[in-house]
């Protein structure tokens, strides 16, 4: 699965760490960890930004975390002003790293910052080429 | 040996569809030649450019600016640092003098935002954050900005009403700048009471994309007193930069890029943040003006709110910050904000800012933002 297959429009068809995408259409969220000093990333990175070793293997996070914060967009730029106004948040993933995305299922009154959350990878149904992605859901 | 401006330039800001970018930077640029006392363009010995190119038809901004004003075959070169362009340039002209590379420099900040088509520039402005895995979602600049805003109201209780407070602030001092896009003053109500952009960002807690320039001449101790009585001098200058993904910073209410910057022009001047007179900060959003008084050291973090909400930042409070109308008055063309702000600093402490003038200052301060964070340079400026 070609990581351009890897959000709504994608900007880097190519990446070092292009099996993210596969392991997304299978169900699984995954980071990278350095083989060398065991540093976790998420966004996952080919490339240890802290002892500088370019070897890395794969490794599953629960998607569990919590909302650091959100934001309602009503001005979309190119290309999403047919989903907007949309809710984006950020989370702080339970085994470190950051990822930000849409809100999924939570009703927008319930939104709250530091409140519980899960993050559920996902497949765009309405687009015919195969598109994935992550949505943030309740726990 | 000391570094310090000996001429500026500001030409209008706002919506300019009557000239070219070459035409813009002309203006600011024969300014600065005039204001400096028997300067001839001769004597200057390089012109570096602060724009963002993206925005421009014209490839190579340098090229044609540096053959429009004048100044072939002398050197000219470009500096990019997001919005923070035209300040990076500055810190780029005071190594090329203090090397002893060349003595007078012209720095030139010039951009035309509005070249491109409204869905052209969104497509870029989508591109500001980490393309590989936040522009994907649809991020935009304001969102970014709306992120901080909602963690900072959530930590420290700052409200949207403290925000709208900043513009009103800013736009009063803008509509006594004839260089201000906006120069007319706004309610409280009517920051409130605007359109959503990205909640809690309302459209009037947003700068506008505007076209302009700006220029300074500088030189070294030895040559600048030939050409002003009063030469600004540079006393400290700090630079730094920060994660460009938001999913790699340490936290989101403050921009650690400014608070790094802060602390390296402090420590080179010998001064504290209580002696800043005036200061000119980047408010490409109202929460990013707020964000400044505490990066800056102004009041403790956290304390932003308080800081407008008491006015401490008005005339007559503990730091005037903006009395120029800032990047949401003024409008924001990137590349010539930094140098914008540069010409305020300059003129408030000649005593030459009219109705805006800060009694006495004599110590300024420059605080530009690059991106979402991405470059901060903070120039300390000092008769
Ligand atoms: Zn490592």
């Amino acid at each position: 699965m070609p990581f351009k297959y890897f959000g709504k429009i994608n900007f880097t068809p190519y990446t070092k760490v292009d099996k993210f995408s596969d392991y997304l259409q299978k169900g699984k969220l995954m980071g990278t960890q350095c083989k060398k000093c065991g540093e976790r990333y998420f966004p996952p990175r080919a490339d240890c930004l802290k002892c500088m070793d370019d070897t890395f293997e794969w490794i599953e996070y629960s998607g569990k975390g919590k909302l650091h914060s959100f934001t309602k967009i009503f001005a979309a730029p190119k290309g999403f002003e047919d989903i907007a106004p949309y809710i984006l948040g950020i989370v702080n993933l339970e085994e470190g790293g950051r990822l930000i995305s849409w809100i999924g299922d939570i009703p927008e009154n319930e939104i709250e910052i530091d409140m519980k959350v899960k993050v559920v990878p996902r497949i765009f149904e309405e687009i015919p080429e195969i598109k994935l992605y992550y949505t943030i859901e309740k726990p | 040996m000391k570094v310090g401006i000996i001429g500026i330039g500001h030409g209008k800001f706002g919506n300019r569809s009557d000239a070219t970018v070459q035409e813009l930077a002309f203006e600011p640029f024969k300014e600065a030649i005039e204001d400096a006392n028997n300067l001839r363009r001769e004597d200057i010995e390089a012109l570096i450019v602060g724009s963002v190119p993206e925005y421009h038809m014209q490839r190579s901004l340098p090229g044609v600016v540096a053959e429009y004003v004048g100044m072939n075959p002398k050197s000219t070169w470009l500096t990019e640092a997001a919005c923070a362009s035209g300040s990076a340039a500055i810190r780029t002209a005071y190594m090329a003098i203090k090397s002893g590379l060349h003595d007078i420099v012209a720095v030139i900040g010039v951009q035309k935002m509005r070249e491109l088509s409204t869905e052209e520039i969104l497509a870029l402005m989508g591109r500001v954050g980490d393309v590989q895995w936040e522009s994907i979602f649809g991020t935009t600049f304001p969102g970014y900005y709306a992120l901080y805003a909602n963690r900072h109201m959530y930590e420290f209780g700052t409200t949207k009403e403290q925000m709208a407070l900043v513009a009103v602030k800013n736009h009063f001092y803008g509509a006594m700048n004839p260089y201000a896009f906006f120069q007319k003053e706004v309610t409280k109500e009517r920051v409130l009471s605007s359109e959503d952009v990205a909640s809690p960002v309302n459209v009037f807690d947003c700068c506008a994309n505007a076209d302009g320039a700006a220029c300074v001449i500088m030189t070294n101790e030895k040559l600048a007193k030939k050409f002003n009585d009063t030469p600004i001098w540079f006393e400290g200058l700090g630079a730094a930069s920060a994660q460009m993904s938001l999913l790699r910073r340490p936290n989101l209410v403050e921009i650690p890029s400014a608070v790094e910057a802060a602390k390296q022009a402090y420590a080179q001047a010998r001064i504290k943040p209580s002696n800043i007179q005036v200061a000119d900060v980047h408010d490409c959003f109202t929460i990013a003006e707020i964000m400044a008084y505490e990066n800056l050291g102004f009041c403790p973090r956290g304390k932003g709110g308080k800081f407008i909400e008491e006015k401490q930042s008005y005339i007559g409070g503990k730091t005037p910050v903006n009395v120029d109308g800032g990047l949401k008055a003024k409008g924001h063309p990137v590349g010539a904000t930094g140098v914008s702000m540069t010409t305020e600093i300059v003129k408030q402490l000649k005593g030459d800012a009219g109705k805006r003038q800060i009694p006495g200052a004599e110590i300024g301060l420059t605080h530009n933002v690059g991106g979402i964070g991405q470059y901060t340079f903070v120039h300390i400026l000092r008769r």
